[in-house]
């Protein structure tokens, strides 16, 4: 009978996540969308201005966003599935997507004006926890330095 | 102080090189926002109170290194680089590290 509850809860638990995390996981591109096209004239580039570019400037500043996203309940559930079989997690996949554009998106947000951002670098790191076993969250950091031109 | 993450000031002129700067500090998590965290990774989603926390911690080195750099003489860091590293459970460290110069 308690394994049974303990297996109750289990389940319980699997369904709420699933329904919860892909609610989350749909809004939450829903919104890197919209933003993204907000954004869509302010360029991020991954490398140094290219020596040509002469022009003049107004200001220069650092600019950085990070996000701590997690995987959900469900998700590491199908991780442990694919484990047995090995290949591609795309449950995983979808979750270091979003982190990384949201990153971006909220580098983005500190200087809205900005003409470019150059040198952008992006880097992932697991935030490891008191209790491994429950939580697994990955924080993606992007910086860069954004340029604005003068008019 | 300028913060750039290029390997120049973009439309100014180096000086002067100062050799490298670096910031680093070691963060442990708060019981609490662990315990809310770990509910809200049964579905899920961002975690406010970790980003929160890496922010501020990572400003905290930005300012370590900028101290440095001015007691240098500096008024700008180049080439600016961060990195996260777990040294145990439930801590992290992050490191900011970069180039004090001297632009006009």
């Amino acid at each position: 009978m308690e394994g049974l509850i303990q297996i109750g809860g289990a389940v319980a638990l699997l369904v709420l996540a699933m329904f919860t995390g892909s609610i989350i996981e749909r809004r939450h591109y829903a919104s890197i969308r919209a933003r993204e096209a907000q954004f869509q004239n302010l360029p991020a580039i991954p490398y140094e201005l290219p020596a040509g570019d002469e022009q003049p400037l107004a200001e220069v500043r650092m600019v950085m966003g990070s996000t701590v996203v997690s995987i959900d309940y469900f998700k590491q559930f199908l991780f442990g599935l694919r484990t047995l079989v090995g290949g591609r997690v795309s449950a995983f996949e979808s979750v270091l997507d979003r982190g990384r554009r949201e990153a971006v998106l909220r580098m983005k947000e500190q200087f809205p004006d900005a003409d470019i951002i150059v040198n952008m670098r992006l880097e992932t790191s697991t935030v490891s926890a008191s209790t491994q076993k429950a939580l697994n969250s990955v924080e993606v950091l992007a910086y860069g330095t954004a340029l604005k031109y003068r008019k | 102080m300028i913060l750039t993450t290029v390997n120049f000031v973009p439309g100014r002129k180096i000086l002067e090189h100062y050799g490298l700067v670096s910031g680093s500090t070691v963060r442990a998590k708060h019981f609490g926002k662990d315990f809310m965290a770990g509910l809200k990774n049964i579905v899920g989603g961002e975690l406010k109170g970790y980003t929160e926390l890496l922010n501020e911690s990572r400003n905290e080195a930005i300012n370590r290194m900028v101290t440095q750099a001015q007691s240098m003489g500096a008024n700008a860091v180049i080439n600016i680089r961060f990195s996260t590293s777990s040294v145990a459970q439930g801590a992290a460290e992050l490191y900011a590290y970069g180039t004090a110069v001297r632009v006009e």
